[in-house]
């Protein structure tokens, strides 16, 4: 059993919005072996838009607390994050935390309220990161139970799990982890042009119309290329891909119906896992293409 | 006209990231790189050079900056590597504050009126409040047209369990010390911006 401190992040709460990653992320570790350790009490991580309303400094410090937080409880264990903005605030604040002792000395100014202090060290990994890394391809195929064979999917990696940071090892216009994913699951990874394209992120809720053209471009060349399901490890790309289908369709004449689900998702069924243990009963559009593996 | 560059040095010195202004050399790679890039009034690239030429009201009464995605790249395809995307973070944050960006802008009204009082109230996002307020903001007539429209992706998110039926949350457990750390953050935040 390899442990790890864990953030999940707001989204990843019962009853909010990437509550199937979570369930699905929880089955994955537990039939690879990995124990999710949850900073007790943690707070949002300022999120993407954040930068407006809280400016710098109470920005950083929302991170800075969840990481005194983690060293508290769990010392400087590397802590893992499954939300791509998430794990990206947490790398930027870390990043100025270390490197920017004007930033470090406000910082703990500021937490020095909360009977908090930090002075930076602890690791901040993405969870794929983990899966690539500490448990390796050759690990990840092993698990296989159920291969899904000849499924078609394209893999969508979306900006912040890709951009400024990206998973180590993988270039920012072609990153080839999420299609070996996918072919370590037994399906087929098509050609995806879109991979690493713009949803609209947290603008789907106020440029709705600007964000949903992006994301009909981002259906239209799933289909295109054949795919039945797309797969992310970005909740905001999940979101905005699979729940805006029907408002989609309404804006542009359009007949999008097409599956969007967690690379965590694939990897649970594929080892075996059951419907629900790989939360494929929470998507909103249904996920039946997959059901003959279940 | 005599150049004013108070502004471009007071963005240099106060707006996050403002600095690395002065090191744009204008090539427009970031225009062509945003996915929103035709509906900016002035690109990125653009802006940069109009804080040199010290156009405060052009730039700062500008929508541009409220049409970043947080996409990130600029950044990375920036041949001088300048933080891009935080640079124009900055400047949408320094409009808001200095009090030249539009109020009723969507998403600087988002951003600052409904996000952070939202995460911030509690320590962590309410999201059913979140889109609630959103939906909401410009009277019940608005809201309630914007909830019908997006009735069956809200009805499919509460069957699936994915979105909270009661919109309610409480405050995280360490919520007075969260809230003084806030406060404390804001404090010095303001004296930082304030350019002392």
């Amino acid at each position: 059993m390899k442990e790890y401190t864990f953030f999940p992040g707001c989204s990843s709460e019962k009853n909010a919005s990437a509550a199937n990653m979570e369930h699905s992320v929880q089955a994955m570790c537990k039939i690879l072996g990995i124990q999710l350790n949850e900073i007790d009490d943690w707070n949002c991580c300022s999120a993407s838009i954040g930068y407006a309303g809280g400016g710098q400094l109470p920005r950083l410090s929302m991170s800075a607390r969840n990481f005194a937080l983690a060293q508290q409880q769990r010392g400087m264990t590397d802590l893992v994050a499954t939300c791509a903005a998430c794990w990206l605030a947490m790398r930027e604040a870390a990043e100025r935390i270390e490197h920017e002792p004007e930033v470090r000395a406000d910082v703990n100014v500021a937490l020095k309220e909360a009977n908090l202090s930090y002075e930076g060290g602890i690791k901040t990994r993405h969870l794929v990161e983990v899966l690539i890394e500490d448990f390796g391809w050759d690990a990840l195929r092993a698990k296989v139970k159920k291969p899904l064979t000849g499924l078609k999917v394209a893999g969508y990696v979306g900006c912040q799990t890709n951009r400024p940071f990206g998973i180590a090892g993988e270039s920012f216009e072609n990153p080839l982890y999420l299609d070996k994913m996918i072919e370590a699951t037994g399906a087929t990874a098509v050609p995806y042009p879109k991979k690493v394209a713009c949803c609209g992120g947290a603008l789907m809720f106020t440029e709705v119309e600007k964000s949903c053209a992006l994301v009909r471009d981002l259906l239209q060349c799933a289909v295109d290329n054949g795919a039945e399901v797309i797969v992310t490890p970005c909740p905001v790309c999940q979101l905005n891909v699979e729940v805006y289908q029907g408002k989609i369709n309404q804006l542009f004449g359009t007949n999008f119906n097409i599956p969007v689900v967690y690379y965590s998702q694939l990897f649970v069924l594929s080892w075996g896992g059951s419907w629900e243990d790989a939360a494929l009963n929470q998507q909103v559009v249904p996920a039946e293409v997959l059901r003959r593996f279940a | 006209m005599a150049y004013d560059l108070s502004f471009a040095q007071d963005v240099y010195k106060n707006s996050e990231m403002g600095h690395w202004i002065k090191m744009c050399k204008q090539c427009g790679v970031c225009a062509g790189s945003c996915p929103f890039g035709p509906h900016w009034e002035y690109s990125p690239r653009q802006l940069f050079q109009l804080v040199r030429a010290g156009k405060k009201e052009e730039v700062l009464k500008s929508h541009s900056m409220w049409m970043c995605t947080s996409c990130y790249n600029c950044i990375v395809r920036c041949p001088r590597s300048l933080p891009i995307t935080h640079i124009v973070h900055g400047l949408a944050r320094y409009a808001s504050v200095k009090g030249y960006a539009d109020p009723n802008q969507i998403t600087n009204r988002f951003a600052t009126q409904i996000f952070w009082p939202n995460i911030v109230g509690t320590g962590r996002v309410g999201e059913a409040m979140l889109t609630m307020r959103l939906y909401f903001a410009d009277g019940l007539g608005a809201g309630i047209k914007r909830g019908l429209e997006m009735k069956d992706s809200a009805l499919g998110m509460l069957m699936t369990k994915r979105l909270n039926p009661i919109p309610l949350r409480g405050k995280i457990k360490g919520y007075a010390g969260f809230a003084a750390m806030i406060a404390k953050a804001q404090e010095l935040e303001a004296k930082r911006e304030a350019g002392a």
